[in-house]
């Protein structure tokens, strides 16, 4: 019995020390020398940048939601992603579960601002997803009517007119992968890097300390 | 208003069902070649992986010739678990001093670091640490996804066992531990995580090993973007139905789950081998009915937690509506491009698979939904279960099933020509209690006492479900959460581990005694007194042998945590 117990541990340490070396080491770099060759854009974070040529900037990527607050541009979802929201090495969800008191005012101060913002009647309904903190914290989405809802509020900071804005919308609204998978929704950060392309970076570019209305 | 409800009700429907067909479709395909990997015939890649596994064996010393009675499987199996394990508990210990570490993460504390140890080997992937936050990219590679390979292997390789005792007539092996190991990671595992990995990375799933990137926002603003070799991990984590996920948010998380497809792909990933393997079953025992008839017990169970779970969400929350929020209400904790619809049959996948990984907050569900998450783990996992551990479960609920037929037909049980006699019963029950034990035990402990009772984030009955689903987690090896608990304390970092321990071995040793015992009896042929165990009558009732037996262990708990939510929700209250 001794004997066999020693067996089983060196063919298990030796075993182990081997399946490490292939599935630990060599898989995941050859996936990543694979993804580096064929797939260089996504593999490295589906980066954008803003500008042309030289004074081209990385702005984000495409698909990481990230904070937007001035009136100018769409807004995405409320994150719970670090203290400030959309933290992208932080992600995470609310957790408040359905029936908690605090789920409840916090979307109740959510409503409110919304309508403030948009200028909507008192009654108005709002797009559940405007209101509601994502399960990453980093959803680079919004639904369509979210988007159709700020529309009057970006065109009137930019000058522009209410059709223009939404026919942009419009232009941006994605619909179901292969025409039947997920949900029709609206990228923020591609939406509003289209509207600066479009009249600039507004009135108001730069860091900007709006109400904090944004979780 | 209606008609944008009702068309929103077909494209969900309209994708659920997709889903199942694609998952049909494929499991003749991959199980008929899981049966052959198995039984040493020839596949397409045995011109490149045989001469890796010669290797492999000659390397270690191991006979691929010999054939272990279920001691010596068994002992060979904890040995390479138990060594498995200390090696990521002393990685993460260590990782501070370890190359690939751009962060420059510290070495995680020891109760944490023995929770992540039992949570990887056993399955669970059960997560009370934040990977971005924690976890240096060696650690991830080397220590949690080489666990990720190993523990689904050694799944495969129980399941096989408890086959060959099914097949076997008067013998005293079961097979060789090492060569099923071996052939479950380089002929099943590895192939398919390789070619999923690449089609997830096409989408958007990141893949690199440079450090964090930090951007300057549209806004101004600045934005540090973790990344990482998620990809590869990614793969393997829905293949093996572990479910531990790179990020703190899991497949939630644009980087691991970017895209409508990604998240189709994954969800079909998590059930994939799970499935395949009853048609390997059915292959190896000579009759792929026995296979099919585990499997449409299997959809039985899951079409039905799958409507509850769904109409509960589409109902959504009363309080929120009265605000002024736009239905679909229940949007807390999910992402815009999953909606509710692929939002719930994740959740119902990967709580049925005992898989774990997550693309919307199990907390943030309304509270039916979230008791379909929570009894889907109480079942058992054998709802498609994890894999190779769902083949194994779900075996064991067929014995319990013909032995009650056969009480009250008054015959000898029998299944596929074994007489069930009392010791398998014993080694059946004792597979199909200690879960449950470990999930009341656990939970009851926790309730009582000061250092369970201070992690809950939200109150009330919510609060107790956080607690159950932490347990039932840990005892069914699914490692899903619900997330608000504050998980990571000296109290439930040991309590769970324990009970990932408990709940993951304290099957496997059961089921491969009854594989031995099994193994060395005759087969009797089937009279006509034979109970037959295909066909409708053997699926119905083996459905409800797994439905009565865990809502008669879990139903009081269960009506004190969500079924008191769901009515003081509707309630008003």
């Amino acid at each position: 019995m001794d004997c066999t117990m020693r067996k089983h541990f060196s063919r298990g340490l030796i075993l182990l020390l081997l399946f490490t070396g292939l599935v630990g080491l060599a898989y995941p770099l050859a996936v990543t020398g694979l993804a580096q060759l064929f797939f260089p854009r996504q593999a490295n974070g589906s980066l954008v940048s803003y500008g042309e040529g030289e004074s081209a900037r990385v702005v984000g990527s495409a698909l990481i939601g990230q904070k937007f607050t001035g009136p100018q541009y769409f807004h995405g979802r409320p994150s719970a992603a670090g203290e400030q929201g959309y933290n992208a090495a932080a992600s995470s969800g609310s957790n408040l579960g359905p029936t908690n008191p605090e789920l409840r005012q916090q979307v109740a101060e959510r409503v409110a601002a919304v309508r403030a913002e948009n200028g909507l009647p008192p009654a108005a309904p709002v797009p559940s997803d405007l209101v509601t903190a994502s399960a990453s914290g980093l959803d680079p989405d919004i639904t369509p009517a979210a988007a159709y809802v700020q529309v009057e509020r970006v065109a009137r900071a930019r000058g522009l007119s209410p059709a223009v804005v939404r026919r942009l919308v419009d232009e941006h609204i994605q619909r179901r992968q292969l025409g039947f998978l997920g949900e029709p929704r609206v990228n923020v950060l591609l939406l509003n890097l289209a509207l600066d392309a479009l009249s600039g970076p507004g009135p108001t570019s730069g860091p900007s300390t709006p109400p904090s209305s944004g979780r | 208003m209606g008609a944008l409800a009702s068309n929103q009700l077909s494209w969900d429907v309209l994708q659920f069902a997709a889903f199942l067909v694609v998952l049909l479709a494929a499991t003749p395909i991959l199980g008929g070649y899981m049966a052959r990997v198995f039984s040493g015939h020839k596949t397409l890649l045995d011109p490149v992986l045989r001469p890796v596994e010669r290797l492999l064996y000659r390397l270690a010393g191991v006979d691929e010739k010999e054939d272990m009675d279920w001691k010596r499987y068994a002992a060979a199996l904890l040995v390479f678990n138990g060594l498995g394990m200390l090696a990521v508990y002393l990685l993460q210990r260590v990782q501070g001093v370890l190359p690939l570490n751009p962060q420059g993460f510290g070495a995680v504390p020891r109760s944490l670091a023995f929770n992540t140890a039992a949570s990887f080997v056993t399955n669970t992937n059960w997560q009370a640490y934040s990977g971005e936050t924690t976890m240096s990219y060696l650690t991830q590679m080397m220590g949690l996804a080489v666990q990720n390979f190993l523990s689904a292997a050694t799944g495969i390789a129980v399941a096989l066992a408890l086959i060959r005792g099914l097949v076997r007539r008067s013998a005293r092996g079961i097979g060789n531990f090492w060569v099923d190991l071996t052939r479950s990671v380089l002929w099943v595992l590895l192939p398919l995580s390789l070619v999923l990995a690449l089609v997830l990375v096409s989408q958007g799933v990141v893949q690199t090993l440079s450090p964090y990137r930090t951007v300057q926002t549209l806004e101004g603003g600045s934005q540090t973007l973790a990344l990482g070799p998620v990809a590869s991990q990614e793969a393997i984590k829905e293949l093996g139905t572990n479910g531990g996920g790179f990020f703190n948010a899991n497949s939630a998380h644009p980087f691991e789950n970017p895209t409508p497809l990604t998240n189709f792909l994954e969800m079909l990933a998590i059930f994939l081998i799970p499935a395949a393997l009853t048609y390997t079953f059915g292959n190896m025992v000579g009759d792929t009915r026995q296979g099919w008839t585990l499997l449409f017990a299997m959809l039985l169970l899951f079409g039905v937690t799958l409507a509850v779970a769904y109409t509960s969400e589409r109902a959504g929350t009363p309080q929120l509506a009265a605000l002024g929020v736009a239905a679909p209400t229940a949007m807390e904790g999910k992402e815009v491009r999953f909606g509710i619809g692929n939002s719930i049959l994740f959740a119902d996948v990967t709580t049925s698979a005992s898989c774990g990984a997550v693309n919307a907050m199990h907390d943030s569900l309304t509270p039916l939904a979230g008791l379909v998450t929570l009894l889907n783990m109480m079942l058992g996992e054998v709802v498609f279960g994890g894999v190779g551990a769902g083949l194994y479960g779900i075996l064991l609920f067929a014995l319990l099933t013909v032995f009650i037929v056969g009480l009250m037909v008054g015959r000898t049980p029998e299944y596929l020509g074994k007489k069930i006699e009392p010791y398998e019963m014993k080694m059946a029950t004792v597979g199909v209690l200690l879960p449950a034990v470990l999930i009341l035990l656990g939970s009851a402990i926790a309730a009582v006492s000061k250092a369970g009772v201070s992690s809950l984030l939200n109150p009330g009955p919510h609060g107790l479900t956080e607690i159950l689903y932490a347990f039932s987690s840990g005892s069914g090896n699914n490692g899903s959460a619900f997330a608000g608990l504050n998980a990571n304390t000296l109290f439930y970092n040991l309590g769970i581990g324990l009970a990932m321990l408990g709940g993951r071995f304290g099957v496997i040793l059961p089921v491969l005694a009854i594989a031995g015992s099994l193994a060395g009896k005759k087969a009797a042929p089937a009279g006509p007194g034979t109970f037959p165990t295909t066909g409708w009558l053997f699926t119905t009732v083996l459905a409800g042998v797994i439905v009565v037996l865990g809502a008669l262990t879990f139903f009081p708990a269960l009506s004190l945590g969500p079924i008191v939510e769901h009515l003081t929700m509707w309630a008003g209250r």
